[in-house]
């Protein structure tokens, strides 16, 4: 029996990792990095960890998981709770209804298919932090800040391309 | 993608597509608008949520904020040993000057206790502080707060002012057992009572997610200039008067703006200063208890 056990921690922990990684990247994304005007614009990491693991394992990042993740962000970023849960649970929703499109696409496609998706979460977000203040925050920070979103892309994925193939290819 | 990744799609169900999985959805997405309006019914209740949920992170943020503030250490020690030369230069015409600017002030702090103690004149209390590192900078276009790693137990309160030895940072918006965030100035919901150094113009300085906070209600007919210097005026019982916040940039259409003399990425270590003033903040709270007082008498009645 002992094995067996030993066995399915295993999984478990493995499969765990998507939820652990991206709780990681939320709270990575808040770390000062003292570098001018970066703060503004730095990379929504999450968003395109929630993208990532929503194209490639969806399994193993549930909705409900999608939205404590959200939830996560809104609490260290200080967005309004509910904001980044909602358009967590959009991009989680719109990715998987979009399955059939993603797999097996090349990563050109994949990375269009991100410029679209996180362009319309900037959005929602805007439409959502704006709504609730009363007051239009910006369009300008929220451009480069996806601009800088998009160009990350391809670093991140990579990474966690290669986690997923060490980490998850073996259940 | 590599074959490699073709295989694992291949190996899981569908999920996302089932009745089950519709309902969490809807569940969620309304557990979201929830939240939202809830966030909006009682602020103050979410953001203690906030806090809490920042408490728990603190320690992480900590630990992870620290290489991050030793390399910039050392980058920083690099660049000033390659310019020591001209920075002594520097320094020593500075202190010259800070020598004759000492003798001024001695005279004047002198005269100043002579005229006050002829006047009878009460003197501000003076401010109690807690210096706390800056453990999180969570940026994004959308809000401009950062965490700083001291919280209620070391005596941080909502409502209090932030500062550096440059000038305001902000105010304390929400406070957890071990960590406080901080609106900064430049946020799109901070409003700081100020004044015009020269001129003594009243006025409010409203952020607005820019990096040049605009001055807004100022009196008819005020007359300011770029240059002037802005510093808060107490009003309002939210902050000490006379901690200094910016310079006039620009007078212009658009606005009067401000730049502010705190500069967000240079911001390592914050000063919470408490001045033993409650503020207009504490007034809902303070309804409330007595509210709360009142009824519970009238219970035991």
């Amino acid at each position: 029996m002992k094995p067996g056990f030993l066995q399915r921690l295993d999984l478990v922990a493995r499969g765990s990792t998507p939820f652990v990684l991206t709780a990681l990247l939320i709270v990575m994304s808040a770390i000062p990095t003292r570098i001018p005007e970066f703060a503004h614009i730095a990379p929504m990491l999450p968003l395109m960890a929630v993208y990532h693991w929503s194209i490639y394992r969806p399994d193993l990042l549930p909705a409900w998981a999608v939205f404590i993740a959200g939830l996560m962000q809104d609490a260290l970023v200080g967005t309004p709770f509910g904001v980044n849960a909602l358009v967590f649970l959009a991009v989680h929703m719109v990715v998987l209804n979009q399955q059939v499109f993603f797999t097996g696409k090349s990563f050109a496609v994949v990375w269009i298919g991100f410029a679209m998706v996180s362009a319309a979460a900037f959005i929602l977000t805007w439409a959502l932090v704006s709504g609730f203040f009363g007051q239009s925050t910006g369009l300008m920070n929220m451009f480069f800040q996806y601009l800088v979103t998009l160009g990350t892309f391809p670093v991140l994925t990579w990474l966690l391309m290669i986690w997923q193939q060490r980490m998850l290819s073996q259940e | 993608m590599t074959d490699r990744t073709r295989v694992i799609h291949s190996g899981f169900a569908q999920p996302g597509r089932g009745v089950g999985s519709r309902l969490m959805y809807i569940i969620l997405v309304t557990a979201s608008f929830g939240l939202l309006l809830l966030g909006k019914a009682d602020p103050v209740f979410m953001e203690r949520v906030r806090s809490q949920i920042s408490d728990f992170a603190t320690p992480i943020l900590d630990t992870l904020s620290r290489p991050i503030s030793s390399t910039e250490k050392v980058i920083s020690e690099i660049n000033l040993l390659s310019d020591i030369r001209t920075e002594n230069e520097k320094l020593r015409v500075e202190n010259d000057l800070l020598l004759q600017w000492q003798s001024t002030a001695r005279k004047l702090e002198v005269e100043n206790k002579q005229l006050k103690g002829l006047l009878n004149f009460a003197p501000d209390a003076e401010p109690g502080f807690i210096t706390a590192r800056v453990i999180a900078d969570t940026g994004g276009a959308f809000v401009r707060s950062i965490i700083a790693g001291a919280g209620l137990r070391d005596g941080a309160s909502k409502g209090q002012a932030v500062v550096t030895s440059e000038g305001l940072v902000g105010r304390v918006q929400g406070v957890g057992t071990r960590s406080v965030r901080i609106l900064l100035i430049t946020d799109l919901n901070s409003r700081i009572p100020v004044i015009v150094e020269s001129s003594r113009t009243r006025a409010i300085m409203a952020g607005d997610n820019s990096d040049r906070p605009k001055l807004i209600h100022l009196p008819p007919g005020a007359v300011v200039s770029p240059g002037d210097r802005v510093v808060t005026s107490g009003h309002g019982g939210a902050f000490p008067p006379g901690i200094q916040v910016g310079r006039i940039t620009a007078v212009n259409e658009k606005g009067i703006m401000v730049q502010p003399f705190v500069q967000r990425e240079r911001i390592e270590f914050v000063r919470i200063v408490d001045y033993g003033l409650k503020g207009i903040l504490d007034a809902p709270q303070k309804i409330n208890k007595a509210i709360n007082k009142a009824a519970g008498a009238g219970a035991k009645k």
